[in-house]
């Protein structure tokens, strides 16, 4: 899998094979932190750096595992370097912006736990990029989650003002509209090939 | 003694229908999407969580006055992670067929968020044998619910369960349902109807009460 070109890279991880709508990856911050459109931009922007962070320090760390021959400890020292990744964005956020910390609130330190990027830095490995495809795979997984997010959040936005029955608002709405913007996704297969 | 079976059976059962972790909470969604496509892949899924949720519940209990505060979820992470590896190897000695199928979504079990969830609100806060129960219930709550949608999706998607066919060969598969958009919708509709029979049960209460 090589061989592959780095427009494909991109196009693939960001289009074709979205994280989270055909992935189903990074569920738990699409569903929580897609009501708004202020907050879904910034979120996107905040994982895509630390999938960025996380994708160099992975890559690092599964060439060292290599040499040291310690495949088992593969999971370990990423979810760590991840931690730290998010760590790092957090304090950088705090000092620059106190108004967006605030605003993304707990979902901020849960980029730790989000699938997303723990799944790029995986898929990376399994997948046998070399480094300058790493780096635009995980480009490529910000910029397909940022923009999951941020069509949900306008469509959810947009939902505010219509009139639900009671029985489907909330999280069963959001899935049915995930569904629907799954199979629209679909329309991009074959794209960039 | 009777008086404290009940209570970790109502824990035990808790998990299973009154807080379940994934139609109730809404937690864990990642592998309830992903891996669904297939009877056999969401056993193997649901007994996967439940067992590193049961381990990293009972170490994280038992550890519970050893773990500083401050340093908490990075070593109850250390743990799931620990024991996610374990069950990695296990399934790939088991069957490399499975292992393959379920691909990288076996590791992510790290970052479910029902198991880092029960080891902060539970685990570390009560002796072993209810950390235990409570991680038994949660995992067959789960294993309940991917199961559930498992079955729909394999069923109308391949006319088949768990490989065998059950339609018969003049059944058209609806293909959408093994495809990433039917995961969404049948968990929609599971959701719904959960929250129909919530709502129900809420409206006949309050006609007694009346």
């Amino acid at each position: 899998m090589t061989g592959e070109s780095l427009s494909f890279i991109f196009i693939n991880a960001a289009l074709i094979n979205n994280f989270v709508l055909s992935s189903f990856l990074g569920i738990c911050p699409f569903l929580g932190v897609s009501g708004k459109l202020k907050t879904a931009g910034p979120m996107g922007a905040a994982v895509t750096f630390v999938m960025f962070i996380s994708s160099i320090f992975a890559y690092a760390i599964h060439q060292i595992l290599l040499i040291i021959e310690a495949p088992y400890l593969q999971l370990i020292s990423y979810i760590v370097v991840i931690a730290s990744a998010v760590q790092l964005v957090e304090m950088f956020i705090k000092k620059f912006s106190p108004v967006l910390y605030r605003a993304l609130g707990i979902y901020l330190p849960l980029i730790t736990t989000n699938c997303a990027i723990l799944g790029m830095a995986l898929f990376q490995t399994n997948r046998g990029y070399d480094f300058i495809q790493s780096l635009i795979f995980s480009l490529g997984a910000g910029a397909g989650f940022s923009l999951a997010l941020i069509i949900m959040a306008g469509i959810r936005e947009a939902l505010d003002l219509a009139d639900i029955p009671g029985l489907v608002k909330g999280t069963a709405l959001t899935l049915m509209i995930a569904g629907i913007l799954s199979m629209a996704f679909m329309g991009f297969a074959g794209l960039g090939g | 003694m009777k008086a404290e079976q009940n209570t970790s059976m109502d824990i035990l059962l808790k998990g299973i229908w009154k807080e379940n972790p994934v139609f109730v909470q809404v937690l864990g969604m990642c592998p309830v999407l992903a891996v669904t496509n297939s009877v056999i892949n969401s056993i193997v899924m649901g007994f996967a969580t439940t067992f590193v949720l049961v381990m990293s519940s009972f170490f994280v209990s038992l550890f519970r006055k050893l773990i500083p505060r401050q340093v908490r979820i990075a070593s109850y992470i250390m743990i799931i992670a620990t024991f996610v590896t374990v069950a990695e190897y296990i399934i790939q000695a088991i069957s490399l067929e499975v292992h393959k199928s379920l691909g990288a979504f076996i590791s992510l079990i790290v970052v479910n968020c029902i198991i880092l969830g029960r080891a902060e609100a539970f685990a570390s806060k009560y002796p072993v044998k209810e950390a235990v129960m409570d991680a038994l219930g949660m995992g067959a709550g789960f294993t309940l619910a991917v199961l559930s949608l498992g079955v729909v999706r394999e069923l109308l998607g391949n006319g088949t369960l768990a490989g065998v066919s059950i339609m018969g060969p003049s059944f058209e598969p609806w293909s959408i349902m093994i495809l990433p958009g039917g995961a969404f919708f049948v968990l929609g509709a599971w959701l719904l109807f959960f929250n129909w029979l919530r709502e129900r049960a809420k409206r006949q209460q309050e006609r007694v009460m009346v």
